[in-house]
């Protein structure tokens, strides 16, 4: 008889409640002859007693009995028992069908019929033995699951602040920009940036990554070191866009890419570059109520190698006042209780709708919004809507400074030169202003040094080198010819030179030093007079080189006309700056 | 021959094993019981009370399935019908009838456990 025990996994804690004597007896003796722990009650009531002070893992209970009856004892035990399975068979020797179908309705697992038998008793405990089991694996693995989901969901939380302290900052929050996402959309594999450039004007980034959770989260951190690491050091956008298909074709699986779209608002010149590699179309919103397209005309990031990835962006003209709207594929793939998509046919019924450019964002998001009600799909969806502003309106937006670490070169000089076709394929700004901005302090006066290097530079490489002649850019038409022909001349370069030296000395209580750049050409240079008046020029011309005057304490031409040497002087915080570089310094035009 | 009809004797035997050394102590217990049950039915039937003839009527019918004695079920059963149909016009034979087959099921028992 100890085999039984053997058999499955051990004895069972049994309740018997039965009010007859003899049959509690038998029952009692066949059970402990069976290996089983057993617990007695003479009626339902202390049945239910027992249950909850013994908590038996079976019950054997007569049907009727004094004081509490079978029915009421099994419901209260059912009861008691919530999510564990107790299985509870009745002794009965009860026949007819309505009394046997109550003791089931009350929540009785099986009957067992008079006179007992044990063989059938044990096969009817073994069965439920097993199911107990399966019962309780069950229950565990739900509650492992319940456990994983809420441990995933307090990773994700975690992984979500890390983003967001690479991400946060930016300009996202600036008057022309609202924006649609979830707190939670990077792990749907949405991701949106904006960031102010050192030269003025805005980087917009919308991207939309194949998959979602984890998988589609991972890569949206190196994106963001990308974009706002290589905005803030002045990149352009085709640089930004070449690097960051290099890096996701580098580091995502293959069949894992990235939907984007990215805009070079250009606040100063008013007109949008714009990029569209898989997104669905953005759309310019003219004050007109007409609407420009921009349609997808790449491939998404990470799949082209470097040498067929183009980044090649078209250029819009933009009014102050006018919009531009840009949606990853949530909200087309926005779907309602009746299983309809939103659909770009809605999307386009909403921007037809009439009203001005800036009613656009909000009618857009509550069109979805109320169209996926309920279906809780709106966590997929990411707008973005930014308007062509003054430029004054960015000069509210500080400018994010990445601490310093304090241990930069404070007392160095270099030169740096470009030779040959080389001028015309890489742009040296960006690498120059990142050695600039390893000098502690210096990082706060990346727009004037981004704009005194860059035209320094332009200038040395356009009328240097290339011989272009600047009255050309006296009027609009000229400004486009000059341009052309700018493309032109590049594309024949072979011999020329352009060479950039860079001297920092901190001032003696290292509050602050001077940095002079100077910029030197293989050109024939130009006279002291031409250069007199290219800084006295006020058309569109002479700005350039007005500007370094602006910005710099000193501005000397030397050698035969074909080198210019600028000094700036400044002061650590940014509160005690320069006079020189003030308002009116900025504001030029 | 009778004895076969009074007593299960097959059962006895299963009981016999499983008991083991309480199978006395069992039949003792089932007989005092017994006893009990009688004097409620008497009881009931005197009150007429119906409800309380058929549950001791159900309950002693179960321990007499049990402990195989056959007849006395049935005679308990019959008692059983009556109380639920609220009928205990013959409510005195029927206890008279389970008195005497209990006194025979109860003598062949007390020589079965002597056995």
């Amino acid at each position: 008889m100890t085999t039984d025990a053997a058999f499955g996994n051990g004895p069972l804690r049994i309740l018997i409640a039965e009010d007859n004597h003899s049959d509690r007896m038998i029952l009692h003796a066949i059970l402990t002859r069976q290996g089983h722990e057993v617990v007695m009650a003479t009626d339902g009531m202390e049945a239910v007693e027992a249950f909850h002070r013994e908590a038996p893992q079976m019950v054997l209970l007569d049907a009727m009995m004094p004081r509490m009856d079978g029915l009421e004892a099994a419901r209260e035990i059912k009861a008691a028992a919530g999510e564990q399975l107790v299985p509870i068979i009745f002794l009965t020797s009860l026949s007819d069908p309505e009394s046997l179908a109550s003791c089931l309705e009350v929540g009785g697992d099986d009957f067992l019929s008079k006179p007992y038998n044990r063989v059938i008793l044990r096969a009817k405990i073994n069965a439920f033995r097993r199911m107990r089991e399966l019962h309780q694996s069950l229950q565990n693995e739900r509650d492992r699951t319940h456990q994983r989901n809420e441990q995933m969901l307090h990773e994700q939380e975690m992984a979500r602040r890390v983003f967001d302290n690479i991400a946060h900052r930016g300009c996202l929050g600036a008057e022309n920009i609202r924006y649609e996402a979830s707190p939670m959309s990077i792990f749907n594999g949405d991701v949106l940036f904006a960031s102010p450039k050192p030269s003025g004007g805005v980087h917009l980034f919308v991207g939309d990554f194949t998959g979602h959770g984890l998988p589609a989260a991972i890569g949206a951190v190196p994106l963001a070191e990308i974009f706002y690491g290589m905005t803030a050091k002045g990149f352009a956008i085709s640089d930004i866009l070449r690097e960051m298909n290099r890096k996701m074709q580098a580091i995502l699986p293959t069949g894992v890419f990235c939907c984007a779209a990215m805009v070079d608002l250009n606040l100063k010149s008013g007109h949008a570059e714009v990029w569209n590699g898989g997104l669905p179309s953005g759309y310019l919103l003219r004050h007109d109520g007409s609407r420009d397209e921009l349609r997808s005309r790449h491939l998404p990031l990470g799949i082209l190698p470097a040498d067929r990835f183009s980044a090649a962006c078209e250029r819009h003209a933009m009014e102050v006042g006018e919009h531009l709207l840009l949606c990853s594929d949530g909200v087309m793939e926005s779907v309602n209780r009746e299983g309809e998509m939103f659909g770009e046919d809605r999307i386009l019924e909403v921007l037809a709708g009439g009203g001005t450019p800036s009613d656009v964002f909000e009618r857009l998001r509550g069109a979805v919004r109320s169209f996926a009600e309920g279906v809780g799909s709106e966590d997929d969806i990411t707008i973005l809507d930014v308007a062509m502003a003054e430029e004054s309106l960015l000069e509210a937006v500080e400018p994010e400074v990445l601490p310093d670490t304090g241990a930069g070169p404070l007392d160095w000089e270099m030169t740096y030169e470009l030779r040959n076709e080389t001028l015309a394929r890489f742009n040296p700004v960006p690498l120059l202003l990142h050695i600039c901005m390893d000098v502690p302090g210096l990082r706060l006066f990346s727009g004037e040094l981004y704009t005194i290097i860059t035209e320094l530079f332009n200038n040395a490489l356009e009328h240097g080198v290339l011989r272009l002649p600047s009255s050309l850019k006296d009027s609009p038409a000229g400004f486009s010819r000059y341009y052309s022909e700018r493309e032109r001349l590049l594309g024949e370069i072979r011999h020329g030179a352009v060479s950039i030296r860079l001297e920092h000395r901190p001032d003696p209580q290292r509050r602050g030093g001077r940095l002079l750049i100077r910029v030197e050409d293989s050109g024939d240079g130009f006279s002291g007079e031409a250069l007199s008046q290219s800084l006295a020029h006020n058309g569109l011309s002479g700005r350039g080189l007005a500007l370094v005057r602006q910005l710099c304490n000193n501005v000397r031409l030397c050698g035969k006309g074909n080198c210019i040497e600028a000094e700036f002087v400044w002061h650590a915080g940014r509160g005690e700056s320069r006079s020189g570089v003030s308002e009116e310094g900025n504001s030029h035009e | 021959m009778s004895d076969q009809q009074h007593l299960d004797h097959e059962a006895l035997t299963e009981l016999r094993d499983v008991m083991e050394d309480e199978f006395n102590i069992l039949i003792n217990t089932f007989l005092q019981d017994a006893d009990e049950r009688l004097r409620q039915l008497s009881e009931a039937a005197r009150a007429e009370d119906a409800d309380s003839f058929r549950k001791v009527a159900h309950s002693f019918k179960g321990s007499c399935i049990n402990i195989g004695a056959p007849i006395l079920a049935e005679c308990c059963f019959a008692a059983e019908q009556a109380g639920r149909e609220d009928n205990l016009s013959q409510s005195g034979q029927q206890v008279a009838a389970i008195e005497e087959e209990l006194a025979t099921v109860s003598e062949q028992l007390r020589r079965y456990v002597r056995e």
